[in-house]
């Protein structure tokens, strides 16, 4: 920008269009100031010394303006109030249609059924535990004298068997409904309990303050037909 | 009596997106199988991130950094003490990163993601909103391991979501560890993609226990560009346009 040097005269009041005369000053610092002071040289003294005052900090301040457009600028987008709330009420709703915990736990069983995790969980398959309750079912008094000389974990099996009435249910409803509402219903009970007091397990550093309510015994389950397969992760 | 009647969610009466991806579309595989994560899917590339700010972050921006470099692993923080962001691309790509997130940040608040995938890659910038910090979420885990979490993309339908979703994927190194037992989940609702950071126990086949540790935070995806960053000469693939795209309640683009 340029600066010029605006004068006005009191013979002029009359004509508000003629009242300011202008000069234009040199771009170079000092021969503006000469120019100042040529322009008003019959000025009084203190407003010759502020005019040229002024004059430092406008060339200041334009020197600063053209330093900073080189550099990045911050880019302000002002934001609109009707739609930041209806964005957050529509990110509220969305939190809630999608139940993110039960997405998420769907996902892990489904990686699960697929064998994703390989041999690291031994779990019993479904068939073979439908096969294992039949043949409970058929030969009740021979397969109770092979377990009774079994390891103390069948031991633990059937005591657990017969203490814990609601795995007892859980047991049995797993023998009678495949994938149903009500065992996800339960599912989800046992779930929300659980999470709340944290588990441990052998293997891992995870710890809670708060223990399991029922005594936890870890069910092993081994078949005397075939060989075992126990296959712990490391 | 009629028969009882299936409520009307909006996902159910969600408009029909044509760029929906079926499974089974080839132009779709042999699209991603040439694209620019190609080297990532076919493990040439280990990925390697840099989270950096905008100017002068404050606390809870720093401490936010800090929790996302431990749930992704291989990941690095850096200030950023007003270098351009133009200047920063080809020293990283010099150093062999293969991500770089920024996270925008106003009012001591971090408001906005920017995740650009840098050897040429898409660029993709996120409002992101409902940021907690570890300590505000009420479980009693501990901090995430160094193990490597596994991934959970979900709901990520049209052909923009899937590329949006291959960008999330292609943040953490393929083979999770599954003894950490971590999961990092990218759900996406009606446009708002959910990040949550698990670790689940197995208590018998059909029963999982999920604990959440780690942050979480929403995004919103505001604009996809094909190169790298560039605010005035690049390339958009994908903006959102208010006026033409928030029409409809029943409209997703993700």
């Amino acid at each position: 920008g340029r600066c010029y040097l605006y004068m006005k005269t009191i013979e002029r009041a009359a004509f508000p269009r003629r009242l300011w005369e202008r000069v234009l000053l040199s771009k170079n610092y000092e021969k503006a100031l000469e120019e100042i002071d040529e322009n008003l040289i019959y000025w009084p003294r203190f407003i010759r010394h502020k005019c040229k005052q002024r004059f430092t900090k406008i060339t200041q301040y334009l020197i600063r303006i053209r330093k900073l457009t080189l550099k990045r600028q911050r880019k302000l987008v002002p934001l609109r109030r009707k739609i930041e709330r209806r964005e957050n009420r529509r990110e509220e709703k969305a939190l809630i249609a999608a139940q993110l915990e039960n997405a998420i736990e769907k996902e892990l069983l489904e990686r699960l059924k697929q064998d994703t995790y390989g041999d690291i969980y031994n779990f019993p398959i479904h068939a073979f535990d439908k096969a294992l309750q039949q043949q409970d079912a058929e030969s009740e008094s021979e397969s109770d004298a092979e377990k009774e000389e079994d390891d103390d974990e069948d031991m633990d099996k059937r005591e657990f068997v017969e203490a814990d009435d609601s795995d007892l249910s859980d047991f049995e409803d797993m023998d009678k409904l495949e994938t149903s509402s009500e065992e996800e219903q339960e599912e989800e009970e046992e779930v929300e309990k659980a999470a709340s007091h944290a588990k441990s397990k052998g293997k891992t550093p995870l710890k809670g303050p708060a223990r399991r309510k029922r005594p936890y015994i870890e069910i092993e389950y081994e078949e005397e037909t075939e060989p075992a397969t126990k296959t712990k992760a490391a | 009596a009629p028969p009882k009647a299936i409520p009307k969610t909006i996902e159910n009466q969600r408009e029909y997106d044509e760029t929906t991806v079926d499974p089974n579309d080839e132009e779709v595989a042999f699209d991603e199988a040439t694209d620019e994560f190609a080297p990532y899917f076919n493990r040439q590339t280990i990925p390697k991130i840099l989270i950096t700010t905008s100017d002068r972050p404050r606390g809870r921006t720093v401490r936010f950094c800090e929790q996302l470099s431990t749930v992704i692993p291989n990941s690095h923080v850096y200030y950023r003490r007003g270098l351009a962001l133009k200047r920063i691309i080809p020293q990283c790509i010099a150093r062999d990163f293969t991500d770089l997130i920024v996270i925008n940040e106003d009012r001591k608040i971090p408001n906005g993601l920017l995740l650009s995938h840098l050897p040429d890659g898409p660029t993709a910038h996120f409002r992101m909103s409902s940021v907690r910090l570890r300590k505000e979420i009420k479980r009693k885990g501990k901090e995430p391991t160094e193990h490597i979490p596994e991934v959970i993309l979900n709901n990520f339908t049209t052909r923009l979501g899937h590329s949006v979703g291959r960008m999330f994927a292609s943040l953490f190194p393929h083979d999770p560890q599954f003894i950490g037992r971590q999961v990092a989940t990218f759900h996406n609702q009606r446009d708002y993609i959910f990040f949550r950071f698990h670790r689940y126990i197995f208590k018998s086949e059909k029963k999982v226990g999920i604990q959440e540790l780690g942050p979480r935070f929403t995004l919103k995806l505001r604009s996809l560009q094909k190169g790298t960053f560039d605010s005035k000469f690049g390339e958009y693939e994908w903006i959102h346009k208010r006026r033409e795209m928030d029409t409809s309640r029943r409209k997703f683009h993700l």
